[in-house]
């Protein structure tokens, strides 16, 4: 492959990834697409999931929360409300989270805390399948 | 005159007071290259934010475009977000906000509009309570908040957007700090909703050299998507210039009480020694006139 990729990925709090890659594979609302240089300008909600980062041959997988990924002639940029390098956690811990979010969802009081921990048990599934992949 | 013991209390109690400005410098100083960093790292994403609903917002002009964008189409009721710090001790950094927001009361109450202020930060609703306690519809406290987050912002946009959608008012303003310098902090306000007025026209649009944006699901359902996510972002770097400017000017006003308070130590310093000195001559002068009246 000749051309690379120009790839942001920023989250509120910082910049998370900045650099050239070969080809970024992004959950997106309506199914997965794959961003290669030179792709058409496109813009698109994302899904809960990871995104897949080919560069050289080695594979970079960080699963990000809540965000829009933007496709112009510059490059790819993401905006993530939330970005976890996948290798920074595992599954045990977020299984036992989950577990945890879920008593909170089972006792929510009124219609904001259950929307709150649905949003956080919906979070961490989405985590836990990204891991288990 | 004071007494010796007088101006000795004196210079320890200064003394001390001089340690904790001191102290309240230095741990200013360190939380505001925190600050700094955190305000510095969220500037990308904010950018993007703004580029990208930028694009949007030349593609959407029509009369379904969401309202959060465009506006309820009046100007009648203002909401103004005052966001300051929740403590204070740092200059006339909260102080210069509050002013800002008055004038802005005072223009908008002018022209007829009527004018609702939702208060962040214990300051800003303790200076503006006096003049237009009856306009405050709600203080947002940021005291028990130990990290400004998304999380934080989150929830004051969450609330604007809700009064927003029941109709609470027309237009919405950010007042806040912006973070020019650690010495220099300048109030502004900016337009938060609609959103097509708040954005700049001089946000770089990529260039697309004649290709058209394609969309995924829809640029409805996109914008909805994005929109209160615009909101939030908008006051969260809001909230973290704020913070940076708070302690640089607590470090400012710091540092300059903590040289007040050495000046006036050198100046009892040299009364406690006059004071002294006066005090032997005057013995030494009783002593000897007494050895000669023998």
């Amino acid at each position: 492959m000749a051309d690379k990729l120009h790839f942001d990925l920023v989250s509120p709090e910082k910049r998370v990834f900045a650099g050239e890659v070969d080809m970024v594979v992004v959950p997106g609302e309506d199914g997965d697409f794959g961003v290669l240089a030179g792709h058409a300008p496109f813009m698109s909600t994302i899904r809960s999931g990871a995104i897949a980062v080919h560069e050289g041959g080695s594979v970079t997988r960080t699963f990000i929360h809540g965000g829009f990924a933007e496709v112009t002639p510059d490059g790819l940029t993401i905006l993530a409300e939330e970005a976890i390098a996948l290798d920074s956690v595992n599954a045990e811990s977020v299984s036992a989270e989950l577990t945890k979010a879920r008593e909170t969802l089972s006792m929510a009081r009124d219609d904001a805390e259950r929307a709150e921990a649905e949003a956080r048990v919906d979070k961490l599934e989405a985590l836990l399948a990204a891991l288990a992949h | 005159m004071a007494s010796l013991k007088d101006l000795k209390n004196r210079i320890s109690s200064v003394n001390s007071t001089k340690k904790i400005t001191k102290a309240m410098q230095m741990v200013a100083a360190a939380k505001l290259r925190k600050a700094q960093d955190a305000a510095e790292a969220a500037r990308p994403y904010a950018e993007r934010m703004a580029g990208v609903m930028a694009n949007l917002a030349t593609a959407m002009d029509g009369p379904e475009a969401p309202r959060l964008l465009v506006g309820t189409g009046q100007d009648e009721v203002r909401l103004l977000v005052v966001a300051t710090a929740d403590r204070g001790l740092c200059g006339g950094f909260n102080t210069n906000i509050s002013r800002l927001a008055r004038e802005r009361v005072a223009a908008l109450t002018a022209a007829g509009k009527t004018v609702k202020i939702l208060c962040v930060g214990k300051k800003g609703a303790d200076a503006l309570k006096r003049l237009h306690a009856d306009k405050i519809i709600e203080v947002i406290e940021l005291k028990s908040v130990k990290a400004l987050d998304g999380a934080v912002a989150g929830r004051i946009g969450e609330r604007v957007v809700s009064l927003f959608e029941e109709g609470a008012f027309d237009v919405c303003e950010v007042i806040s700090s912006q973070f020019v310098s650690v010495i220099t902090q300048k109030p502004r306000a900016q337009v938060l909703i609609p959103a097509r007025d708040a954005i700049d026209e001089s946000v770089a649009r990529p260039d697309l050299k004649g290709a058209i944006y394609e969309y995924e699901p829809d640029e409805e359902q996109i914008l909805a998507t994005l929109l209160p996510r615009y909101v939030n972002t908008v006051i969260l770097s809001a909230l973290l210039e704020n913070a940076a400017g708070e302690m640089g000017a607590k470090m400012a006003a710091m540092d300059s009480a903590t040289r007040n308070a050495g000046e006036l130590i050198n100046k009892l310093n040299l009364q406690y020694n006059r004071t002294r000195q006066a005090k032997i001559t005057k013995e030494l002068i009783e002593i000897i006139s007494g050895a000669e009246a023998v």
